[in-house]
């Protein structure tokens, strides 16, 4: 399942869906071609954390899943924002898992080789802050013996590390994949780079995507910690002063950017923390185009697309999916939506946006 | 190269850091105050290692291809990125050494695990980390222990000098291929040490006529710190 998965993802397709509401369908591999000299892509270079942890309720003896979905304090591997499943896996899908035995602050749950302990709930019965009783390598060492990745039901075979690490995946601070990195190797980045296509990359914490719990699902995603490099700051206002665009490849990329974003559209560098959603009424004062994977309406990946594109163009993009059979899931293929040029705040911008997503 | 240069700012990894020449690279480094992981197999010599240098320690076997990922996340993860990697486990293959006419397949393809393959896994599971170190213009190095045995046939060392041949030209094809990521990658032959793996290899060997696995770590370190500062500069200019 896979191998059959990583083959597919040489053949994975692309939807390049511009501004003005056109659409191409490519095979991903020509992300080499696209852009343009001068055009910025930022991507988030978070390796991702073995976050899920099966184990014990020591009080009760049951079996639990726990899975670390934020930071307390970020590259603070102490203590961690968690949630508890029951007994199973991630075969069953989350909104049909058993719950979790009742908990209590200062419970102990057993994890692996790991010792934890029910710090305080955060204003759910599911939703808590685990403390590791140990101190960082042992802790760094425990998460790598015992955890795996966090999965959901759609894989059906168990992944490891090296499926879910992109392939630029440095800093472990990332409890998801941020799975539109997929999309990149290092024969495309020479390919850009050979062009006079900027690349850059900054830090985002990637949190929980999903519960199975609608009233937990609501207050997703948590709040997700960043790094923007200074080089990084500094290429994005040299892009931008020489007319190039900015192409965020992924949602967390996004999300670092807008909240770092200064009144001028530079952003600011330095540690930041992303919180609240992008949608429809969000103002992008920084991304000029997203590369993501296929997402569903009403997925807070999908609703943020609503701040580059209409619901109309949305909409179409939807449909021409469904139609050429595009895979959803996150290892499956690609879009890329250029910001609509009513959204843009300079003249600049729309100039940079008349050239459109193709390579020249 | 002044014995007080500053390397606290400097991450780097060793694999075989429990003895022979990857303990002294271990303790060299400790004691010059970098930022030091090393990999070993036997939790008890890791612990102690650790203890006595203050590294990191991890325990995990780089011929196993399980272990190579919970290996980069505890490298990453205890150093926060890594600037050198040095791939210095080792294994002789057949012991004794054996005549490739005599050698089990099951003896060669531990050499190669162990020597090629884990070498090539590791740097692929950290080349995230040393290309994010490269576009922070802190110069990023990749350092293969490699053998006069990669490059001369000698009678009796089938496994280990095709093992180590090979992952001389994969160091050498890769550094082609990483250098505008600006990641570099060397082969470095060490010299014939006297060590624990030399004496298994040679068990009648005169002593007094190897390197001490000391004297080769200084060489590294004056290789690894030249290749950094030739390096950086140029990375500066090459990113935005």
């Amino acid at each position: 399942m896979i191998a059959a998965d990583r083959l597919d993802r040489r053949s994975a397709k692309l939807l390049a869906v511009e501004a003005v509401g056109s659409m191409r369908h490519l095979p991903r591999t020509h992300l080499a071609s696209l852009f343009s000299p001068g055009d910025l892509v930022i991507a988030n270079d978070a390796a991702t954390l073995p976050a899920s942890l099966p184990g014990m309720h020591g009080p009760s003896g049951d079996l639990i899943e726990v899975r670390l979905a934020a930071w307390v304090s970020v590259r603070n591997p102490t203590r961690f924002v968690a949630i508890a499943f029951g007994a199973g896996d991630y075969h069953t899908r989350t909104e049909d898992r058993a719950p979790p035995p009742p908990m209590s602050a200062g419970d102990r749950l057993l994890l692996g080789s790991l010792v934890a302990m029910v710090e305080r709930f955060l204003d759910h019965p599911r939703l808590f802050v685990l403390h590791f009783l140990s101190d960082r390598r042992a802790i760094l060492s425990g998460l790598a013996r015992s955890g795996r990745p966090i999965q959901y039901a759609h894989v059906a075979g168990p992944l490891a590390l090296w499926d879910i690490w992109t392939t630029i995946a440095a800093d472990p601070i990332a409890f998801e994949p941020p799975s539109a990195g997929y999309a990149l190797d290092w024969r495309t980045l020479a390919a850009w780079r050979q062009r006079g296509i900027g690349f850059a990359t900054l830090t985002h914490a990637a949190g929980l995507s999903s519960t199975g719990d609608p009233v937990l699902d609501q207050r997703l995603p948590f709040d997700e910690p960043y790094r923007i490099p200074e080089r990084t700051a500094a290429a994005i206002r040299s892009a931008q002063s020489a007319g190039g665009r900015i192409v965020a490849v992924g949602t967390t990329v996004v999300r670092a950017l807008e909240a770092a974003a200064d009144t001028d559209g530079g952003v600011r560098a330095g540690d930041g923390v992303a919180s609240g959603r992008i949608g429809r009424s969000t103002r992008l004062r920084v991304v000029d185009a997203i590369l993501t994977g296929v997402h569903q309406p009403g997925e807070s990946h999908f609703e943020l697309l609503r701040a580059f594109a209409h619901d109309a163009v949305l909409d179409r993009a939807l449909a021409a999916l469904v139609k050429h059979g595009y895979r959803t899931h996150e290892f499956g293929d690609s879009m890329l939506i250029a910001r609509r040029p009513e959204s843009n705040h300079t003249e600049d911008h729309l100039t940079s946006h008349s050239r459109g997503l193709r390579g020249r | 190269m002044p014995a007080d240069t500053d390397l606290k700012e400097l991450r780097v990894a060793v694999t075989g850091g429990t003895s022979g020449l990857g303990l002294a690279l271990v303790r060299l480094l400790a004691a010059r105050g970098a930022r030091v992981a090393f990999v070993a197999r036997t939790a008890r010599a890791v612990e102690r290692i650790a203890h006595e240098t203050g590294a990191h320690g991890i325990v995990g076997d780089v011929g196993r291809k399980d272990d190579i990922y919970p290996i980069a996340l505890q490298i990453t993860g205890n150093l926060g990125g890594l600037d050198v990697l040095i791939n210095n486990a080792s294994s002789l293959g057949p012991t004794p050494l054996a005549l490739l006419g005599d050698t089990e397949c099951e003896d060669f393809e531990q050499a190669l695990a162990v020597n090629l393959l884990g070498p090539f896994r590791l740097t692929k599971a950290l080349f995230g980390a040393l290309a994010a170190s490269a576009r922070d213009g802190r110069g990023a190095l990749v350092i293969n222990i490699s053998s006069d045995a990669a490059i001369n046939a000698y009678s009796g060392w089938g496994a280990y000098g095709a093992s180590k041949a090979a992952l001389r030209h994969l160091t050498a094809i890769w550094d082609e291929e990483a250098r505008a990521d600006g990641v570099r990658l060397i082969s470095i032959d060490p010299g014939d040490m006297d060590t624990p793996l030399h004496a298994v290899a040679v068990p009648d060997a005169d002593r007094s006529t190897l390197k001490t696995p000391e004297g080769s770590a200084a060489e590294i370190l004056q290789t690894m710190l030249a290749e950094l500062s030739s390096h950086v500069p140029r990375l500066v200019g090459a990113h935005p």
